[in-house]
């Protein structure tokens, strides 16, 4: 048992540090999630080509750095802290995770295209109807010859509007929630048959309602086997979990700081309001919130290779506490700052939307609740 | 950062887990079970099956007596003492003036005291709190003044927990009157057998006499039992505290106790269901396991830190904060699973006693440990002082 980061991992994280401080403060980021794509792509090109970032991941054999959860959760938390948009969450995490768990030929090829910037890879799984539910799927895909016909509507893709690659879930077979009859495609997203509505999200990001019509997909864009992709799906997805809870800790440690820095600036009752005991009691409790975060995405990066059971126990405790925190730590942030908190002005509030969006991303605090429940405290 | 056990550790999991198998009290583990108050004999009899092994303080450094255990045998061994609902060990001499003593003391306080707390021969009590002195425990008036090479102490201190049994006392008293609070405080070591001691029983909620009033009336004590500099006493409670507060947080104590509620509510039944069934019920054990797996989680953090050169620090406020929180959340949970049979109230078998006592054993003490711990938010620094430290001494503030 060990608590320590590595020397590696260290030094990843103090120059991911510098580089997003020079590169990414608060009004470079509003200039370009304003402009018209809503990105600046040298920043990820910088990423992977003069830090070896995206490399952090992946294993030697394929340019990485050798490294795992940890390295992700270590970008993840950097990339919380200055609020960035980089699509790392869905090209590393989930569809490198992917990748990684099926390896052979798909791996051999687009793993390095990651690793060097080229691929930017969108997660199309979530379906009007199906809530958090990773099964809940009427996309599907009908075999074709050697390749698949695929139909349907994905809700909430982010970062589709830039993505070359899209990862599907769709039903090859099936009623529309059974855990069979799961399938994982990886496919170029500029396919025939794939129409997109773009659109900004409210804490600074960009993504797209997909709609498949009848998108002739080769055979070889499965990813695992044909009807048998829902433990993959939900493995991956509990990695992408664990990533979040790393990002929501980033969060919610500068709406922590944020918050401290402003109390001791502001006066009112000609003192800094940050004299006034229930306002410190206040933010010891935001502070408290900060650091069970910061352990929870710890314990459920840990647990990540257990059996699927005790992996999602894990995940869904993790992801329910700092759903929880994210939600105290933001509103408080808020309250604390007073009026100027809900202008478009201060940093702090576009922190506060982005912890808001992360409270539900990948299921509730009452969804993981329920999870846990059915796992660990069944009748 | 991993979670493994070693082969080694492993093994020592296994040699605990046996040991503890082969020489738990039986008697013990039968009051335990009926939910009976322990005697000071039934604290001393496991202390001394653990002082024989070797066993018995596995905090301290080797050189006074420590195991010289690995951080993770230190987790192995408090899992499983938990696990196996051994009794908590008093902290007063092992958690509390033992450090102090090591830390601060001189040789030959050094070679008197540690074998005797080790041994458990002398029973310790903690002579801080004074009726005007709790939170602002550096205002206390208690007063030792110089008398050749002793001092003469005058005053009253409380909430002094088990002292009815105790041989030796540490306390807090003022040597200068005219410093500034916290510097005119001295840290003496009182023998509670010392002519003008008198301990008087404080009854909680519960109807235990846990706590008392100590009366110190013209106590001669030497000045070769204080501990460290004359006036520098506020020092070693600093240290004391930082040290009381991450023992606190109870870690595997609360997760043996999340079980026992667990067991309860699949025996109690709401309709046709156990208990457990019932979502409400059921999401409140579950949001006090995912908040304890959050404190533990901290808790190993900081002992990473700890283990890299860093001493418990203010953040072990957190840890105090948090564990005394789930600590009264169990004790709630289990006071409502137990539904009527909280009410009736057991005073313990006196003798000849031979009727059962009313209800499931499970809820004897359902509603007294519920009274009784209501003081874990208040010990030790109450959770709102906990927050001024963290205010202070982490957030700068």
């Amino acid at each position: 048992m060990d608590f320590t980061y590595t020397e590696t991992q260290d030094m990843i994280r103090d120059t991911l540090a510098r580089f997003l401080a020079d590169t990414y403060d608060f009004e470079t980021r509003q200039k370009f999630i304003n402009g018209d794509t809503g990105r600046d792509p040298a920043i990820w090109t910088a990423l992977a080509q003069e830090l070896g970032m995206l490399g952090a991941a992946f294993a030697e054999e394929h340019g990485g750095l050798g490294g795992g959860a940890l390295e992700n959760a270590i970008v993840m938390e950097e990339l919380g802290k200055v609020i960035g948009i980089e699509p790392y969450l869905p090209t590393v995490v989930i569809a490198g995770g992917a990748l990684k768990a099926v390896g052979g030929a798909q791996a051999d090829a687009i793993i390095p295209e990651i690793i060097a910037g080229n691929a930017i890879i969108a997660f199309a799984y979530a379906e009007p109807q199906g809530r958090y539910d990773l099964a809940n799927l009427k996309t599907n895909a009908k075999k074709d010859g050697a390749g698949y016909v695929l139909n349907g509507h994905k809700s909430v893709v982010y970062a589709a509007p830039w993505a070359t690659h899209l990862l599907v879930t769709a039903r090859t077979g099936g009623g529309q929630r059974d855990t069979d009859g799961v399938s994982l495609f990886l496919i170029d997203a500029k396919l025939p048959g794939i129409v997109r509505r773009d659109y900004p999200t409210v804490d600074g990001s960009r993504a797209s309602e997909v709609y498949f019509e009848n998108v002739a997909v080769p055979g070889d864009a499965l990813l695992g086997s044909e009807g048998a992709a829902l433990p993959l799906i939900e493995q991956i997805v509990d990695e992408a979990t664990v990533a979040t809870c790393a990002e929501a800790t980033g969060v919610m440690q500068k709406l922590h700081e944020g918050t401290l820095e402003y109390t001791q600036q502001r006066k009112q009752f000609g003192v800094p309001i940050a004299k006034f005991q229930v306002l410190q009691h206040r933010m010891v409790d935001m502070f408290m919130e900060v650091e069970q975060a910061r352990s929870m995405t710890i314990m459920g990066t840990l647990k990540l290779g257990l059996p699927a059971n005790e992996r999602m126990a894990a995940v869904s405790a993790a992801k329910a506490k700092v759903g929880r925190g994210a939600n105290f730590v933001g509103q408080n942030a808020i309250q604390t700052h007073g009026g100027i908190g809900i202008t478009q002005e201060l940093a702090i509030g576009h922190y506060f939307k982005r912890a808001t969006m992360i409270e539900g991303q990948f299921g509730s605090v009452d969804h993981h609740m329920d999870r846990y429940e059915r796992i660990v405290l069944a009748d | 950062m991993d979670m493994e056990f070693s082969p080694e550790d492993l093994a020592f999991q296994q040699e605990v887990r046996q040991f503890i198998a082969d020489n738990y009290p039986a008697e013990l583990r039968g009051k335990q079970d009926e939910g009976e108050e322990l005697s000071k004999e039934d604290f001393l009899a496991w202390h001394k099956i653990l002082h024989k092994k070797g066993w018995i303080a596995p905090a301290w450094p080797v050189e006074y007596g420590g195991t010289g255990w690995t951080p993770t045998q230190r987790f192995i061994w408090s899992e499983e003492t938990a696990r196996a609902d051994c009794i908590r060990l008093m902290p007063f001499g092992l958690a509390m003036v033992g450090p102090v003593i090591y830390t601060f003391g001189t040789p030959e306080q050094k070679a008197y005291f540690l074998p005797r707390i080790l041994s458990g021969e002398d029973w310790w009590c903690q002579g801080y709190s004074e009726p005007g002195s709790g939170s602002d425990l550096a205002s206390l008036r208690t007063t030792a003044v110089s008398d050749g090479d002793d001092y003469i102490v005058n005053g009253q201190k409380t909430w002094t927990t088990l002292a009815q049994h105790a041989d030796w006392g540490f306390f807090l008293v003022r040597t200068d009157k005219d410093a500034k609070q916290q510097e005119g405080i001295s840290f003496l070591l009182i023998d509670m057998k010392s002519p003008g001691i008198t301990v008087r029983p404080i009854i909680t909620l519960g109807g235990e006499h846990e706590v008392n009033e100590v009366w110190l009336e013209d106590v001669r004590v030497p000045k070769s039992q204080r501990v460290y500099e004359e006036n520098k006493g506020w020092t070693c409670a600093k240290f004391l505290l930082a040290h009381e507060r991450t023992g606190i947080a109870g870690v595997a104590a609360s997760k043996r106790g999340i079980e026992k509620v667990k067991a309860i509510a699949r025996t109690e039944l709401d309709g046709d269901k156990p208990l457990l069934a019932n979502p409400f019920f059921k999401r409140k054990v579950a949001e006090l396991e995912v908040d304890l797996t959050a404190l533990e989680f901290t808790e190993l953090r900081s002992l990473a830190g700890a283990n890299a050169g860093k001493g418990p620090g203010p953040e072990s406020s957190l840890l105090k904060i948090k564990g005394s929180e789930i600590q009264q959340r169990l004790t709630e949970l289990t006071l409502e699973a137990v539904g009527h049979y909280g009410a009736p109230y057991f005073r313990g078998f006196g003798e000849g006693d031979n009727e059962h006592p009313i209800g499931p054993d499970y809820a004897h003490r359902a509603a007294p440990t519920y009274f009784n711990m209501r003081k874990t938010t208040i010990y030790g620094g109450s959770n709102e002082i906990q927050r001024n430290i963290i205010a202070k001494m982490v957030l700068g503030l």
